[in-house]
């Protein structure tokens, strides 16, 4: 056994070499620099109540992130996360406003539905052998046509849903430390991210979704199922956007059906910020985490210094291109 | 001097391999010089050097008597030098004479194609060959055969005075085959001369005037075909001694039957392939590539369909229609691939030890019990002698020896006691190739079935109890291991084609 422990302290520091880690220090790196260079720029935006709105606002894109982070590891991707979390909000009006049941029955209707419409995605890809890419653009249109048929295109309030609006704008933490108001949202974030992130490091499911990203045929042939572990990770990442279409709902106050176009690819774009690999086999949550953070830091950062709309969506768009291309060098380099 | 190709003393490196060792090779105007050897011999690099596609690290090389140097595939072609490869290279969207112009398409003004004067100029072509095709064929539409024409003919259209062909009847019908011959007769006829890479015996005596045999990279003799029996070609082939020590072949006459195939077939890759391993025995499988042995092991372990045939698991019957069903029947199967169908390359030693038994590690709620995941990755990077840091060292970094104990680790903790080893030596050093043979012995010792998948000769006799030869998808011969067998006999099987056997000078 003693050479158990001789081996395990050099395992140790090549664990904190490994290559996700390293790109994940890099981004962190990047939000610590803008934090720092914005709040020089500007003395309004280390303000409490502007952190806590960068926080906000991260809130929805980083729980879409985290389930786009699940599908992207296995090595695929899915286009349908923004649609789908407005769908799962429309389900929660569906059952909350017309059907006037109790709040628990809402949130409970958008996750499960959230999960089913991942199951179907799943069963696409891994049953019918659609590219990930064509099968989830599928579902995202789907999905808004049928946000859109339910609502009958109209948006669905929860103003006879007591305590709806609470669950993303109101403060447990608040409460207990009245001078940190940070709301559920983002409390609900991270909950999330460290659940998804137990589930990737420890669990069954999580060791299978880095393996099918790594070599789907390697796992195949050591006679794993790999159709049924794949449709599990998408229906998780689809439970996951129920999550994100109570969020959204509950901030708004209703479910917009029109919404939601365009939310996917501000999630892969945090996603891919954040380190994992669009090839699969590698990422982590941490690291999307921390790609949704500086996006948010980002807009706000500019929104502070007065720059125009038009020139943030720009920024965005140099910093994606620029964190990837700093990744690629790396890799190139070893 | 009648020599259009003359290469001596020709020499290669690759990292940690001496490919060519003082090659030559000779090519006369009008003949078809074959090149044989074992896979592995040093064939194919020496004509990737003569079609610019290596350069040599030493040696000369003339064509029609001058020295030259080819920096690439296009300054060889220019030397008149045109190489067919195995895997045809079309583009299966484009017709014939797209193809055959492909980068070279006459013009008209802005950049237009000259369609016309395209298809023209590849119909005079194949005037000139003598062939029946329509320059405005989609060539994804035509058969093997046929698309092999059209690489021929845009071979020739370089005006090229060699033509390469590197296994070109592989996947051909004795048809079509025959199709080929005609041309290349033809050809030789317009003094073309012609390298013909081969495995196949009978079509030697077919086509070649002279052969020249190589053996681990060095260059062994040049005889003309008409005058040598066959078994002197293999012999050149083989040659080599095996001084080590003879295997020792245990008494399994009462050892029960593990694994029994009964009749597998599936179109032209297995055609009614029936053989049966017993518990602690090795069998090994014999054959040159492309005789269907990876294409056996994998519908024995359901990773590809079969359309009939049976396979039965200690005496029972055992459907097996995916990987799954073969894993929990007990069986394992190591690819010849490691790094695209055995090993999660990005992620660590101990995920990919537990890859096949995660199940078992796991609890109610789906979590990983990390720490026995541990213990059991430690235990076998121990017992096999995994040299690494760690068992959280990323595979992908590990030599090619130490993931393939990986590999081997993941199907003994998987408890699989039938195991089928697909070139488990391949892309190993010599070192670490004794202690997977090492290995190999003591699993068969613990009671357990081995099926050894091999293109090197010497590992087969050095291994196996017994030895199945396949050619052609069929099984030609199941032969006793040890002494009682020799190289030329395994040869004579791996050669043995069902049809189109009637090569002159034959003797038997």
């Amino acid at each position: 056994m003693n050479t158990l422990a001789q081996v395990k302290k050099p395992s140790l520091l090549s664990h904190i070499v490994a290559t996700g880690t390293h790109q994940r220090l890099l981004a962190f790196a990047s939000l610590i620099l803008l934090l720092f260079g914005f709040s020089i720029a500007s003395p309004n935006f280390m303000q409490t109540s502007n952190m806590i709105a960068i926080l906000q606002a991260t809130s929805v894109n980083g729980v879409l992130a985290v389930a786009a982070t699940l599908v992207i590891i296995t090595g695929g991707i899915d286009l349908s996360v923004g649609t789908l979390m407005t769908f799962c909000a429309v389900m929660a009006g569906v059952v909350l406003t017309y059907a006037g049941m109790p709040l628990p029955f809402g949130v409970l209707a958008s996750i499960c539905m959230g999960a089913l419409a991942g199951l179907v995605s799943g069963s696409l890809v891994a049953k019918m052998k659609i590219p990930p890419f064509i099968a989830t653009l599928g579902m995202m249109l789907i999905l808004k046509g049928l946000s859109l048929v339910i609502s009958d295109t109209r948006p669905i309030y929860f103003n006879d849903t007591e305590g709806f609006d609470l669950i993303s704008r109101g403060s447990l933490i608040g409460e207990i430390f009245p001078s940190l108001p940070i709301p559920n949202g983002v409390l609900i974030l991270f909950l999330v991210a460290i659940i998804a992130s137990y589930i990737l490091n420890r669990t069954l499911l999580g060791r299978y979704t880095f393996a099918l990203g790594s070599n789907e045929e390697a796992v195949r042939l050591s006679g794993v199922n790999v159709d049924a572990w794949k449709m599990g990770i998408y229906a998780l990442a689809g439970g996951i956007c129920g999550i994100a279409g109570l969020l959204i709902a509950s901030r708004l106050n209703s479910a917009q059906p029109a919404l939601g176009l365009g939310y996917e690819l501000e999630a892969i774009a945090a996603v891919v910020i954040g380190g994992t690999s669009l090839a699969g086999g590698r990422g982590t949550i941490m690291g999307t985490i921390i790609g949704a953070l500086i996006m948010a830091v980002l807009i706000n950062g500019l929104r502070v210094l007065s720059v125009a709309q038009e020139w943030q969506t720009i920024v965005t768009g140099v910093i994606i291109i620029l964190a990837v291309y700093t990744d690629m060098m790396r890799k190139r380099k070893k | 001097m009648n020599d259009i190709v003359q290469m001596r003393g020709i020499e290669k490196y690759f990292p940690g391999v001496h490919a060519l060792k003082s090659a030559q090779f000779d090519l006369r105007r009008g003949e078809v010089h074959a090149l044989m050897g074992e896979n592995g011999a040093g064939k194919s690099t020496l004509m990737k050097i003569l079609s610019g596609v290596y350069e040599k690290d030493g040696g000369t090389l003339r064509i029609g008597g001058e020295n030259v140097n080819p920096d690439g595939p296009r300054a060889a072609q220019n030397l008149g030098i045109g190489i067919i490869h195995q895997e045809l290279s079309l583009m299966n969207d484009l017709t014939i004479a797209q193809n055959i112009f492909i980068g070279r398409e006459p013009r008209l003004s802005f950049g237009r194609i000259d369609e016309r004067s395209l298809n023209r100029k590849a119909q005079e072509i194949f005037d000139d060959m003598n062939l029946d095709l329509n320059p405005q064929a989609i060539v994804g539409e035509m058969t093997i055969a046929k698309q092999q024409m059209v690489e021929i003919a845009k071979a020739l259209s370089y005006k090229s005075q060699v033509l390469i062909m590197d296994e070109p009847t592989a996947a051909l019908n004795d048809a079509e085959i025959g199709e080929l011959f005609t041309i290349i007769r033809r050809l030789k006829a317009e003094g073309v001369g012609i390298v013909y890479i081969s495995h196949k015996m009978d079509e030697l005596k077919q086509v070649a005037d002279r052969v020249t045999v190589m053996r681990d990279g060095e260059y062994i003799n040049t005889v003309n075909t008409k005058e040598t029996p066959i078994d002197q070609i293999i012999s050149m082939m083989v040659g080599r001694d095996l001084n080590e020590e003879s295997i020792v072949i245990p008494d399994l006459s009462g050892a029960e039957v593990a694994l029994e195939v009964t009749g597998l077939t599936r179109k032209k890759e297995i055609q009614d392939v029936s053989f049966s391993v017993k518990k602690g025995e090795i069998l090994g499988f014999a054959g040159l590539m492309g005789a269907g042995r990876t294409e056996v092991a994998r519908a024995i372990f359901g990773a590809d369909p079969i359309e009939s045939g049976s396979v039965k698991v200690h005496g029972r019957t055992c459907k097996i229609d995916s990987p799954v069903d073969a894993v929990a029947a007990g069986i394992g199967y190591l690819s010849e691939d490691r790094k695209h169908f055995g090993l999660a390359l990005s992620m660590n030693i101990r995920a990919n030890i537990a890859m096949a038994s995660l199940e078992r590690y796991t609890d109610k709620a789906g979590r990983l019990n990390e720490k026995s995941l541990e213990e059991i990755s430690m235990d076998y990077v121990e017992r096999l002698d995994i040299r690494t840091p760690s068992d959280l060292q990323e595979v992908g970094l590990l030599s090619g020896g130490n993931q393939q104990k990986v590999v081997i680790g993941k199907w003994l903790l998987r408890d699989c006691d039938i195991l089928i080893f697909d070139e488990p030596t391949r892309g190993i050093d010599i070192g670490a190739k004794s202690e997977i043979y090492k290995l190999l012995k003591l699993l068969a010792e613990q009671g357990r079935a081995i099926i050894v998948i091999s293109s090197e000769l010497p590992e087969i006799m050095r291994l196996s109890h017994r030895i199945a030869v396949m050619c052609e998808g069929r099984l030609t011969g199941l032969l006793p291991g040890g002494s009682a067998t020799t190289q030329e006999d395994i040869m004579r099987l791996a050669t043995q084609r069902k049809t189109y056997m009637n090569p002159i000078g034959e003797t038997q």
